[in-house]
Parts: C-alpha cells; sequence; structure tokens
C-alpha cells in the first residue's frame, strides 16, 4: 500500500500557545486512521492545520507532493477534504444546492455521478433534498456534510468529531458508511473521542494528550492497551481482567 | 395636494426609488460576499455615467485609460502573488481579466468616440469600462485584505472613494453633464406622462433584479457566490475561492453602479461627485435591509425615493436630511430588536 498523507515533525500554534507539537503521521491508500484523545488534546487543530485552515509548521506532503504553497481551495483540488466539526454547511440553502456546491470543480456529469453515489450511500438526503441544511436534524446534518465531501470525489477524507452530538444509532449508520468508503477506494483520518467507536473501524490508531502523539500502533493493539482503557475507554476493569 | 400632484410624486419616487434599489442590492451583496461596505458604489455611478456622456458627446473618457492603468497593476499584483508557482493557465487569465480585457475596450471607445455611435453602444462600452475598473480595484485593494476586520475594510473603502472622487474631477472637470436618453417615445396616461427614459429606468431594473434573481437561484456560480455569504470557511472546503466570489460580487457591483448611473444621467445633470449622495441613499436602503435582507432593500429603496420626492417637493432644502433621518428610527429599532453582536472573527 502506498502512503497518501504524510505529515512529519508537524506544529501548530495559536499565538504563543502551541496547540500542536512535533507530530508525526501517516495514512496509506484505502486505510482508515483514527486520532483518538480527549477534549482540548489538539486532533481539530490538527486536522485543520493538514487542510491549510490554519498555518502549519513541518512538513504536509500529500500523494507525495508537499502541499505548502497550497491553499485550501487548491487542497480540495488534489483530492484532500476535511468534514469540519462544525459541519460548516449552506445553511439557507437546500440539501441539492449543497450538494452541487460540493462538485463545484467538477463537470456536470461527475456532478450527475456524484448525487446518484450520495443518495444511495444518504437515502435520507434525498427525500430531504428540497429541505434548507439549517433544518436538518443533527444527524442527517452530519450525513449532508459528508455527502457535500463525498460530491468532490476525494481520495482522502478527514472527518472531525463525525459522532457528536448523535443518537448512537445514528453514530453506527455514519461509522457503517466509513467502512463502506474505504471498499469503494477512499482512505479516511477519523477523529474522534468516542474512541471504543473509532477502534473498531480504523486500521491504526494515534492517541494524543495535549498537542502529541503518546501511542500508537494497530487499532485492534490500542483497543486492548491498559492505558487506553483506562483513559478513553471507560472499561479499566474489564480490560485489566 | 390634489390627486395629479400626489401621483406626479408617487412616480417620481417610483423611479429614484428603482435606483436606489439596484445600488442598495449591490450593496447588500459586496458586503455579504467580501464584508466591504462598498462607499466607491457612488463613484461606480459617476463614472458609468459621465463616461456614457463623453462618450455619446464623441469625446475619449478618461476612465477607459484608468481601466487599463489600474488593470496593469493588478496584473503586476498577481504575477508577484503567483511568483513561486508560475503556471501558464492561471497567468494566462489574469491577463485577459487585468490587461486584454480593458486595453481592447479602450481601442474600443477610442473608435466609438470617433464614430458617434449609437447611444447603445457608448452604454455598453461604459458598462465594460466601469466593470474593469471595479475588477481591478478588488485585485489591488481589497482582496490582499481580505482577511483583516470590517473596520480595516471600511477605512480602504473610504480611501477608495477618496481617490476615485478626485480622479473624477481630473477626468471629466467640475462641469455637470447630462447624457442622451436611452428611448425617446413617451406616452400619456390619465394625467401622468411616462416618459420613454422613465420607462427605461423601470424596464431594465425590473429586468436585472430578475437576471440577478436567476443568477443567485439557478447558476453554479450564482450559487457559489451566496454559499460564501453564508459560510466562508464551507465555500473553500468544497473549493470555491474566496477571491473568485470577491470578483464576481465587484463585477456586478461595479456594473450596477454603472448602469444605475446611465439611467439617471439623462434625467438630472451629474457632476463628477454626485454620485456618492445617489449611493449613499442606496446605502441608507441596504441598512434598512440589515445590510443582509434583499427583498427589504428593495422595498426599503422605494420607500427612500418616495420619501425623496414628497421633501423635495414640500421642503426641498431640507430634502437630504429628511431622507437621512430615516436611519435614526430604523437604527433605533435594530439596536433594542437585536442584541449586540460581535463582529465576526476569521
Amino acid at each position: 500500500m502506498s502512503t497518501l498523507l504524510e505529515v512529519t515533525d508537524a506544529h501548530v500554534s495559536y499565538g504563543k500557545v502551541e496547540a500542536v507539537r512535533s507530530v508525526s503521521l501517516t495514512v496509506a491508500e484505502n486505510e482508515i486512521v483514527t486520532i483518538i484523545g480527549a477534549n482540548g488534546a489538539g486532533k481539530t487543530t490538527l486536522l485543520s492545520a493538514i487542510m491549510g485552515v490554519f498555518p502549519l509548521k513541518g512538513r504536509v506532503a500529500f500523494l507525495g507532493e508537499d502541499l505548502a504553497r497550497y491553499e485550501i481551495e487548491d487542497r480540495v483540488a488534489r483530492g484532500l477534504c476535511l468534514v469540519p466539526e462544525h459541519r460548516e454547511l449552506f445553511a439557507t440553502m437546500n440539501v441539492e444546492d449543497n450538494l452541487q456546491l460540493g462538485a463545484f470543480r467538477m463537470s456536470k456529469a461527475h456532478a450527475a455521478r456524484g448525487f446518484e453515489h450520495v443518495y444511495t450511500l444518504f437515502p435520507k438526503l434525498k427525500e430531504r433534498r428540497k429541505q434548507l441544511a439549517g433544518t436538518l436534524s443533527g444527524g442527517e446534518q452530519q450525513m449532508l456534510a459528508m455527502g457535500r465531501a463525498l460530491m468532490g470525489s476525494p481520495k482522502m477524507l478527514m472527518l472531525d468529531e463525525p459522532s457528536l452530538g448523535l443518537a448512537p444509532i445514528i453514530v453506527a449508520g455514519i461509522f457503517e458508511i466509513v467502512a463502506k468508503l474505504r471498499e469503494e477506494g477512499v482512505s479516511v483520518l477519523l477523529v474522534e473521542q468516542n474512541a471504543k467507536a473509532a477502534l473498531q473501524v480504523a486500521d491504526r490508531a494515534y492517541v494524543m494528550e495535549l498537542g502529541e502523539f503518546v501511542l500508537s500502533g494497530k487499532a485492534s493493539e490500542i483497543a486492548t492497551d491498559q492505558r487506553v482503557a483506562a483513559s478513553y475507554l471507560g472499561f479499566a476493569d474489564a480490560a485489566a481482567s | 395636494m390634489n390627486t395629479t400632484i400626489l401621483l406626479f410624486l408617487l412616480q417620481d419616487g417610483i423611479t429614484n426609488g428603482a435606483i436606489y434599489a439596484l445600488l442598495g442590492l449591490a450593496l447588500v451583496l459586496v458586503f455579504a460576499v467580501t464584508r466591504v461596505i462598498l462607499i466607491p458604489q457612488g463613484e461606480f455611478v459617476t463614472y458609468g455615467a459621465l463616461t456614457y456622456a463623453s462618450l455619446a458627446a464623441g469625446r475619449m473618457p478618461g476612465t477607459a485609460k484608468l481601466a487599463v492603468v489600474i488593470g496593469l497593476v493588478a496584473f503586476a499584483f498577481d504575477l508577484y502573488a503567483m511568483r513561486k508557482t508560475l503556471h501558464a493557465p492561471k497567468i494566462a487569465r489574469a491577463f485577459a481579466l487585468h490587461v486584454a480585457f480593458p486595453v481592447v475596450v479602450l481601442l474600443a471607445s477610442m473608435w466609438a468616440a470617433d464614430q458617434r455611435m449609437p447611444a447603445g453602444v457608448s452604454l455598453v462600452l461604459s458598462l465594460l469600462i466601469v466593470a474593469s475598473i471595479g475588477l481591478s480595484l478588488y485585485r489591488i485593494v481589497f482582496q490582499p485584505l481580505a482577511h483583516t476586520s470590517v473596520l480595516v475594510l471600511l477605512i480602504a473603502s473610504v480611501g477608495v472613494h477618496l481617490a476615485l472622487q478626485g480622479l473624477g474631477l481630473l477626468f471629466f472637470g467640475a462641469e455637470g453633464q447630462r447624457g442622451p436618453t436611452l428611448l425617446t417615445a413617451s406616452a400619456t396616461l390619465g394625467s401622468l406622462r411616462f416618459t420613454g427614459q422613465g420607462m427605461a429606468v423601470y424596464g431594465i431594473t425590473v429586468a436585472f433584479i430578475i437576471g440577478l434573481w436567476l443568477f443567485f437561484g439557478l447558476t453554479l456560480y450564482g450559487k457559489a457566490l451566496r454559499a460564501t455569504a453564508v459560510n466562508r470557511l464551507g465555500a473553500r472546503l468544497v473549493g470555491i475561492r474566496t477571491t473568485l466570489s470577491g470578483q464576481i460580487a465587484f463585477l456586478l457591483a461595479s456594473t450596477i453602479g454603472a448602469l444605475s448611473g446611465i439611467l439617471i444621467v439623462p434625467i438630472t445633470t451629474l457632476y463628477y461627485d454626485t454620485g456618492f449622495l445617489i449611493g449613499l441613499k442606496g446605502f441608507i436602503a441596504a441598512i434598512i435591509g440589515g445590510l443582509i435582507s434583499y427583498p427589504l432593500t428593495a422595498v426599503a429603496a422605494i420607500v427612500v425615493g418616495i420619501v425623496e420626492a414628497f421633501s423635495s417637493f414640500y421642503a426641498s432644502n431640507f430634502k437630504e436630511v429628511i431622507v437621512f433621518t430615516l436611519l435614526i428610527p430604523v437604527l433605533l429599532l435594530r439596536s433594542l430588536a437585536a442584541p449586540a453582536v460581535e463582529e465576526e472573527k476569521d
């Protein structure tokens, strides 16, 4: 498997506060990688900086190409796509328009195929296609945010807290889609507080604490690691026994 | 007051209101997309009107040369910004937009000024000249400041207004000018007389508003512009460049400004600084619309036009005072109705 995304020695600062310190990570083709960690560990900052929303010190390479000189829009054009924590939908526009704009850089034929693909993955969106994005439920908004990102046919999708504020049954549905995307050849970098669900779907995982990676490895191994179990999975006793 | 005067004032007010509506809509659009409060909108009005009047009188307008000069500066800005990634298609696009476009328009207007072309040709050329100035101004002044606060953008906006007004005096002199009417026909309905020019104002305004509505509702670029206005980060994340949206917004605003000027210059004499006051009335409508609502702005513009018409009849000395006083109750109501909002940080 060839490397898709490679981040080397990344630092991200807000003024004098260094929110991300010396982080390195890789994501290969057809791989689901998750970054888990507590609230405020710097996960969202890291994802945003990889996308180009904040300046990042260090090297970010996508498909072997250094991204430093590229703006957000150019990174999107190269196949890197972020579904942000706050979803950033076009609230006063309907579902169909939101999706259409997801394929802003694509041809009409491409957009048509994208609609078909997204409506197959999320039949709910097809039912709601004339409804304003701002009036959707939280789960539907998350589906729309993911659908909008998929309209641009990304090679890699970065999902920031897709389960935030959603009912467990909807979370399960979203993680099923994540697994399905990998089968379709889309790599996923998943940031989650819901460590249990994330580790079940991911191949590899990084554990982030106070801006640094403290642990990394296969998701199955991380899931059984005692420190992780104690801090993030909430069943320390079960893991110990 | 008899009905004839009432109807006459209403008619006059609606004609002016239609112009203010166009200007107000352009201000709302530019603010929503770029957060710039477009003070130089009034200069676009003046430039459009006086360029049209000059061309129609067979004189070469200085604005066509200005378009070429600031186009060259804008192209230099683009080249400097692209110095690390010299990408041929992007350079070609910048060249076409900032150099080739104004040069072609300049040559066309030199040719047209000699020929005494029909009013329609002068109209199109004037629109193109002002549109080109608007585009290059965005590149030089507002695009480099895109990440700054609304206040910084406003100060830059005032600076551009002062500079353009000064240049306007240089190009057109202190004398007022009038342009030829677009339509000479007229019709009478009861006691009201509808001039061809008045009908042209209504017709073009309504057509333009419908055109804008279709553009925003149906086309991909129109939707992209709305998307940038609704959620700037979201738009960037799907690959819509803030720069592209800004360019389209300025292109529309400068065209609308110039068009408004061309529509009124056959009715009233315009001086190099008249546009500012006209622009401000569009601004009142935009403020009443909260700088966000298009329908409210359009309705408010008609009200501003009617109030202006009645106050110029009953208290012509206080005409401007009365119109601008409209703002006070609106601002009071708005400040009472809406909680204080911190300025957007991005």
